[in-house]
C-alpha cells in the first residue's frame, strides 16, 4: 500500500513558495495541447471564495485552455462547484458570498468594474447538476431562450435551433416535436437540451457542474459523447464526481482537496488527464483517482 | 450437489420461457389486482358498529330525553367508532382496529365538512330558485313596491360586476408586483412590506369601508371636491381587503418557482428583470391566475365596507364614479331585513345567484391552475 504523506500546507502561500505543490498553469506534457482557435482561454488566479464569512476555498489557481476539456475532480465539500460558479459570476448571486483574486476570460478580469454579470455569463454558459429546462416553454423556445432573455434578434431561428440541438447530440429525437413542452423528454433528454439551450448563445466556454450525476449510464455515454465533439468547439469546464468518466472526457484534470475538516478547499494538483491518473506527483492524487478514498 | 441436481429437471418445465411476457397475446391476462379489499368481514363488522351506533343514539335520546339531532349524531359517531374499533380488535389486533379507527374517523370528518357546505348550497337553492326568472337578472328595484311583484337585481349585479372589476384591476397588479419585489427583489425593506401586508390582511373588513369613508367619501377634498358614496369608493374598500390576500397567494405561487429555472435563466446572460419576467412569471403563470381569481371571491361577498362606500341603491347607476350603487350582498342584507314575503324571496334569490357567482370562480381557478399542472409538471 502506498504511503499517504500530505505535501506541505502553508496558508495563502503556497502557490508561491519554493517547492509548489501545484502547477499554476497546466504542464506542458498535456496529450493534445495544440491550441485551437475556437473556444476562450479561461485562466483563474489565485480564486479564494467565503459564504457568509466562512472560506471555502483557497488561492486556487488554473489554466484552463481553449478547445480543451478541463476535469475538476475530488471528494464532495472541497469547493469543485464552487470554484465552477466563480468562473461565470454566478458564486456572487448567493446571499453572504465573497470572492478574491481574478478570472481571465481571453485576458480580460470577467470581475473587473466594467464587466457586467449578464455580458460575462453570456459567453460562459453553464449546465447545471439536474436538468432544467423552462417548464413554460416548447423544447424549441427552450433552445432560443437565451436568445429571447438576452434580447438580441436571431436572424435564423430555425437554423439556431436546427444546430444547437444537433450540438448537443439531441437532433434526431426532438426533430419531430419542437413545439411539445420541454418537461416530456426523459432525464437525459432534457439534459442534452439544457446543453442545447447554453450553446445557442454561442458561448466561448461551457461550464457543466456534474450533467451527468443524475442521468442513467446509457444517457451519460451519450453526453460524454457529446462534450467530445463539443470540445472542438468551445472551451469546457466540468466538474465530476466519476473518476473514469474524468479519465474519458478531458485532457486536464484539478484534484481538488480539503486538508482538514473546516479548512478551506484548495487545488492539490493539477496537469494533463493522462499525468494526473497514471503518474501523479503526489500520493494523496493517486490514492484518490484509485479509489482508495473519497 | 445432489440437492441442486433434483429439481434442476423441473425448474424449467416450471419456469415459463421468459419471451412470454412480451408477446401481445399475453395482454389479456394483464387485468390489475385489487390491492386493497374491503371484504365481506369489513363490511359486517361496519355494519354491525353502525347499529349498534344508531342503537347508542337512540337509549340516549330515550333516557337523557334528548332531541338535537347534531348530539345525536355526534353520539352515533362515538358509538360507531367505539365498537368498531373491539370489533376489528378481536378479529385483527388493535394495530388494525386503530387504522381503521383512524380510517373511520377522517371519512366522516371529511364527509361533515362537505355535509355542511353541500347542505348549504342546496338550502339556498331550494329557498333562491323559486324567485328566479328571466326579470331577476334583467330588472332592478326602484319601481318596485315592497308587495309588487316582479323586480330584480339587475343594478346590483352591475354594481358587484363594476365594484369588483375595479378592485381587481387595482390589486392584481399591485399584490403581484408586490410579491415579485417581496420573493424576486427581496430588498432590504421586505420583512418591513410583508409585515405589513399581514396585518393588512388581518383587518376586519369593516374597517377598510370605514377608512375609506373617512378618507374619501366623507371629507371636502380639494381639486376634486367632495366625493360622496360611489363605487368606485367601495372598490378601493374592497381593494384594502383583497390586497393582501393576492399579495401573499402570489407570493406563495413565485415561491415555488424553482430556483434552479432563475439560475438556469442568468447563467444564459440574462438580466434579472428579463429572467423575472420571462421566466418567472410564465412559469408562475396559471397560479397567479389562480391567485387573483380567489381574491375576486374572496371580496365579492363582503357586504360591510360596500355599505359604508356605495351605501346601496334601488335603481341602476351604471356610472361607478359617482352617486351610491348596490352590489349582491347589499341587496341580499336589505332585503332580508324586510317584513315581507316578496322581499325576503328576492334576498334568497340574490343570495342564490352570489353562491353561484363564487362557485363559478372558485371552479374557473381550479380549471385554470389544473391546466397549469398539466402543461408545466413532467409527463
Amino acid at each position: 500500500m502506498t504511503q499517504v504523506v500530505p505535501p506541505p500546507y502553508v496558508p495563502g502561500d503556497w502557490v508561491a513558495s519554493a517547492e509548489p505543490v501545484a502547477p499554476i498553469v497546466a504542464p506542458v506534457a498535456a496529450p493534445v495541447v495544440v491550441a485551437r482557435a475556437n473556444g476562450g482561454h479561461l485562466r483563474a488566479e489565485r480564486v479564494s471564495a467565503w459564504f457568509g464569512g466562512r472560506k471555502v476555498l483557497e488561492q486556487c489557481s488554473l489554466d484552463m485552455p481553449p478547445g480543451q476539456v478541463t476535469a475538476l475532480i475530488g471528494p464532495s465539500g472541497c469547493g469543485k462547484s464552487t470554484f465552477l460558479r466563480t468562473l461565470n459570476r454566478m458564486h456572487e448571486l448567493v446571499p453572504g458570498a465573497e470572492l478574491a483574486g481574478s478570472i481571465l476570460l481571453d485576458g480580460d478580469d470577467i470581475y473587473s468594474p466594467d464587466s457586467s454579470p449578464p455580458s460575462v455569463r453570456n459567453r460562459i454558459g453553464m449546465v447545471f447538476q439536474k436538468p432544467n429546462p423552462f417548464p413554460a416553454m416548447s423544447i424549441r423556445d427552450n433552445v432560443l431562450a437565451g436568445m429571447k432573455l438576452t434580447g438580441s434578434r436571431v436572424a435564423d431561428a430555425g437554423d439556431l435551433v436546427e444546430a444547437s440541438l444537433r450540438g448537443a447530440g439531441l437532433w434526431d429525437e426532438v426533430k419531430d416535436r419542437l413545439d411539445d413542452g420541454g418537461m416530456g423528454l426523459s432525464g437525459g433528454q432534457q439534459q442534452r437540451l439544457c446543453i442545447a439551450r447554453a450553446l445557442a448563445v454561442k458561448p466561448s466556454v461551457l461550464l457543466m457542474d456534474e450533467p451527468c450525476s443524475a442521468l442513467d449510464p446509457i444517457s451519460t455515454r451519450v453526453i460524454e459523447d457529446t462534450i467530445r465533439e463539443l470540445s472542438h468547439e468551445v472551451t469546457i469546464v466540468i466538474v465530476t464526481h466519476n473518476m473514469q468518466q474524468a479519465q474519458r472526457v478531458s485532457d486536464h484534470c484539478a484534484f481538488f482537496l480539503v486538508d482538514e475538516l473546516g479548512q478551506p478547499g484548495r487545488i492539490f494538483e493539477a496537469g494533463a488527464t493522462e499525468q494526473i491518473f497514471t503518474a501523479p506527483r503526489h500520493d494523496r492524487t493517486h490514492a484518490y483517482v484509485s479509489g482508495q478514498f473519497g | 450437489m445432489t440437492l441442486l441436481e433434483e429439481p434442476s429437471t423441473a425448474i424449467p418445465a416450471a419456469e415459463p420461457p421468459p419471451a412470454v411476457s412480451t408477446q401481445p397475446a399475453a395482454i389479456g391476462d394483464d387485468t390489475p389486482r385489487k390491492v386493497r379489499n374491503v371484504g365481506r368481514t369489513d363490511l359486517f363488522e361496519m355494519a354491525v358498529a353502525l347499529c349498534s351506533g344508531v342503537s347508542l343514539a337512540v337509549v340516549l335520546s330515550v333516557v337523557m330525553d334528548w332531541t338535537n339531532p347534531l348530539t345525536l349524531v355526534l353520539w352515533a359517531c362515538v358509538g360507531f367508532s367505539v365498537s368498531q374499533w373491539l370489533l376489528v380488535r378481536d378479529r385483527a389486533g388493535s394495530v388494525v382496529a386503530t387504522d381503521r379507527l383512524m380510517t373511520s374517523l377522517v371519512w366522516s370528518s371529511g364527509g361533515f365538512a362537505v355535509g355542511i357546505l353541500g347542505w348549504m348550497i342546496v338550502y339556498v337553492a331550494a329557498k333562491g330558485i323559486p324567485g328566479l326568472s328571466i326579470g331577476f337578472f334583467t330588472e332592478d328595484m326602484s319601481k318596485v313596491g315592497p308587495l309588487n311583484p316582479g323586480g330584480g337585481a339587475f343594478h346590483s349585479i352591475v354594481g358587484t360586476l363594476q365594484q369588483t372589476g375595479l378592485a381587481t384591476l387595482f390589486s392584481v397588479p399591485v399584490g403581484i408586483m408586490t410579491a415579485i419585489y417581496l420573493n424576486e427583489v427581496n430588498g432590504r425593506m421586505a420583512p418591513v412590506v410583508r409585515f405589513v401586508v399581514d396585518a393588512m390582511s388581518g383587518i376586519p373588513s369593516i374597517v377598510a369601508g370605514l377608512l375609506i369613508y373617512t378618507v374619501w367619501v366623507s371629507p371636502d377634498l380639494p381639486i376634486i371636491g367632495k366625493q360622496g358614496f360611489s363605487g368606485v369608493a367601495a372598490s378601493m374598500a374592497l381593494t384594502v381587503v383583497m390586497l393582501p390576500f393576492v399579495t401573499r397567494s402570489a407570493e406563495e405561487m413565485l415561491r415555488i418557482v424553482p430556483g434552479a429555472l432563475r439560475e438556469a435563466s442568468l447563467a444564459l446572460g440574462a438580466p434579472e428583470w428579463r429572467t423575472i419576467l420571462k421566466v418567472v412569471v410564465p412559469t408562475a403563470r396559471s397560479g397567479l391566475v389562480t391567485a387573483s381569481i380567489l381574491g375576486v371571491a374572496r371580496v365579492v361577498g363582503e357586504t360591510a365596507p360596500v355599505l359604508l362606500t356605495a351605501f346601496g341603491s334601488s335603481s341602476t347607476n351604471y356610472d361607478p364614479f359617482s352617486g351610491p350603487q348596490s352590489d349582491l350582498p347589499l341587496f341580499v342584507w336589505s332585503l332580508l331585513k324586510q317584513p315581507n314575503a316578496a322581499q325576503i324571496q328576492r334576498a334568497w334569490t340574490g343570495a342564490l345567484v352570489l353562491v353561484s357567482l363564487v362557485l363559478i370562480l372558485f371552479t374557473l381557478a381550479r380549471v385554470v391552475s389544473n391546466r397549469g399542472a398539466r402543461l408545466g409538471g413532467s409527463r
